[in-house]
């Protein structure tokens, strides 16, 4: 395929476009910089945002891993991660450690990421306003603003109802304490990741067209109130495959009785830890 | 049962498009369809997927028929994927569809007028039955034949015009923005809502424009006029610094004609509705006309209440690219985010449960 393409697959200018987008949002730790977003070989909603974001900052000796769900063999991840061994020939790694360059939907390695990695999202909906507002000149004008005070309502009104709040995952965080930002749908349990982390998050919504960024060793809090500080939760069980019980887990039904297997979603995580001769029960729950 | 990992997602993946292909093919005792059959014998088809797709190519748009069986919006999409790695070698010059050569031209509110009423390929008074000699084919009756007008046909906005019975043109000494290089952002002025109408689903601006017919938004809109042709196309060379004709588009122009009491400033005048499509495509340059006239409710003073008169809304959501990738992303595995809802409803009901027991 590579003949009539360019090295990962986007044309230089458009590269160069979309890393002035990069180092803005760089330089503006949480703002959505608006983006000349390109149509991809694979449809709006799939990714398309953070693969343009990839494709503009790998190079030949960049290590590329791509999970979906935590996973490294969801198809969607495959087909991402083959679309760069096919069109930039770069080596690929199902390990954390090993990757330079981590792409990933809905979730954050539990393998501590370092300085000399960059992880890039792929973001549906980079604005965390939208279900309050749904119109995005209003939404931007609330940022310009730091006009926050609709979310801590929205948390306000699920404490005075349920006692707790009831947003579990795309858990807006406040960013360097001045924008309110998506973090994508990552479960809430990973947003304390994001919290002075040592690598480059990179966030890109494609069919949004906005790119945003958290540099290194940026504080990111999840929005919260002194009373009622935000808990991270997971499933209340040790992974049936590797006995982890601080990773994120999977629910998988294993019989129509109510039978579930509650194993890691970041499949590298787990597969290291078995290695290593860690096990779990290999059984199912008791629900 | 053991639980198995979920592996093998390339495999399955290469599986599925070699079942795809043989699919698509179909039985093998039937000749395969030839994308020249496709591109001269499917024209609609080819014309919606040259407008959606926003590049003038007959043969990638029946190539691209082909390879999506005959899914227009898939079809589409692998036209813009393609498009989108093109070089641009120049910006044209506007058209001037005064000077198309005109196939189909009529007008809703002159009973006759220069250039006269030309009825052209369509099938508007055909009735609605199932022509079966088509299945067993034979040559068409050869169609009669005219001279070709000797002079350009004017357009009938430019007829009202004369009199100041209508708005005149909002023309700008600016370079038009290019939707396809920058992103969509609000306020959009009127050129760049036209060319996201342009490439915007028909399915889509139909219904808006139909919904403003029935009171979302009413316009009060005549045509006056709709026309098809084809139209040439220049661009100035910088390092030759005059026009010249690099080819022809057909084009499907509509100017809705429509009613405006009048304001401060302007005395009461007739307003514009403007739809301009590739190809043959009435349908879709007269929803795009009503829903561009809707949605310069704002600027002309009227009330902003219905859907196509909502820029934002309207020019969010037309896009059938953008729309059925997010559509159809929810059957990528949102596993990660459902177990932390059902997490978090698992401990609203233990909650729920707490309160109950407490309150009996």
């Amino acid at each position: 395929m590579n003949a009539g393409y360019n090295f990962a697959y986007l044309d230089e200018q458009t590269k160069r476009m979309v890393r002035r987008a990069i180092l803005k949002a760089v330089a503006i730790p949480g703002h959505q910089v608006p983006f000349g977003s390109r149509e991809m070989p694979l449809p709006y909603g799939w990714g398309t945002g953070g693969i343009q974001v990839t494709a503009s900052i790998i190079g030949p000796r960049d290590v590329l891993k791509v999970i979906d769900q935590g996973a490294d063999d969801t198809t969607n991840a495959v087909s991402i991660r083959r679309f760069f061994a096919r069109t930039a020939q770069v080596a690929t790694t199902t390990r954390t450690a090993e990757a330079t360059i981590i792409q990933t939907r809905h979730r954050i390695p539990e393998t501590p990421l370092g300085e000399d990695q960059i992880i890039v999202y792929q973001v549906p909906q980079p604005e965390p306003l939208f279900r309050l507002e749904p119109s995005r000149a209003e939404t931007r004008r609330m940022h310009g603003l730091s006009e926050y005070g609709v979310m801590h309502v929205r948390l306000y009104e699920d404490i005075t109802r349920l006692g707790h709040v009831a947003i579990s995952y795309d858990y807006p965080v406040m960013v360097n304490g001045r924008y309110l930002m998506a973090p994508s749908p990552i479960p809430a349990f990973d947003n304390p990741k994001m919290h002075m982390m040592p690598a480059l998050q990179l966030f890109g919504a494609g069919r949004e067209k906005r790119i945003y960024a958290v540099p290194p060793y940026t504080e990111v809090r999840s929005l919260d109130f002194e009373d009622h500080p935000f808990v991270a939760t997971r499933a209340p069980h040790a992974c049936g495959l590797c006995g982890a019980t601080d990773s994120y887990l999977d629910e998988v039904v294993v019989d129509d009785k109510g039978g579930r297997l509650f194993v890691c979603s970041d499949t590298d995580h787990c597969e290291t830890r078995r290695a290593a001769g860690d096990t779990g029960s290999g059984t199912a729950a008791a629900e | 049962m053991p639980y198995v990992a979920v592996k093998g997602g390339e495999r399955a993946i290469d599986n599925a498009h070699s079942w795809l292909a043989e699919q698509r093919r179909g039985d093998a005792g039937v000749p395969e369809v030839d994308v020249t059959q496709i591109a001269t014998q499917l024209g609609r088809a080819v014309e919606r997927v040259m407008a959606e797709g926003s590049l003038y190519d007959r043969e990638l748009a029946a190539l691209a028929i082909k390879q999506a069986q005959g899914d227009l919006i898939e079809a589409a999409f692998l036209v813009r994927a393609y498009r989108t790695t093109l070089p641009r070698f120049a910006y044209s010059a506007p058209v001037d569809t005064a000077r198309m050569l005109v196939q189909r031209r009529i007008s809703g509110v002159f009973k006759d007028l220069p250039g006269g009423q030309v009825l052209g390929p369509t099938y508007d008074y055909t009735h609605r039955l199932l022509d079966f000699s088509l299945l067993d084919p034979a040559a068409p009756r050869p169609a009669p034949e005219a001279p070709a007008a000797e002079e350009a046909m004017g357009r009938v906005a430019d007829i009202l015009a004369h009199e100041g019975l209508i708005e005149a043109h909002d023309h700008s000494a600016d370079e038009p923005a290019d939707l396809t290089r920058e992103p969509l952002q609000f306020p959009a002025e009127r050129a760049v809502r036209l060319q996201a109408l342009a490439r915007g689903d028909e399915g889509f601006l139909l219904a808006l424009g139909y919904s403003s017919q029935r009171g979302w938004g009413h316009t009060h809109p005549f045509v006056g006029e709709l026309r098809i042709g084809e139209t040439a196309v220049e661009i100035t060379p910088p390092e030759l610094g005059f026009a010249i004709d690099i080819g022809d588009v057909t084009l499907t122009e509509c100017q809705l004609v429509n009613q405006f009491k009048g304001s401060k400033t302007a005395p009461p005048q007739f307003t514009r509705g403007y739809g301009l499509v590739f190809g043959h495509a009435e349908r879709k340059a007269m929803g795009m006309a009503l829903v561009d006239r809707a949605m310069r409710a704002e600027e002309l003073g009227e009330m902003v209440q219905a859907p196509a008169q909502n820029v934002e809304f309207v020019l969010s959501h037309c896009d059938n690219i953008e729309a059925t990738g997010f559509v159809e992303h929810l059957k990528l595995p949102h596993y990660v985010d459902f177990q932390s809802e059902l997490e978090t409803v698992r401990r609203m009901r233990a909650e729920a449960g707490a309160h109950l027991e407490a309150a009996e």
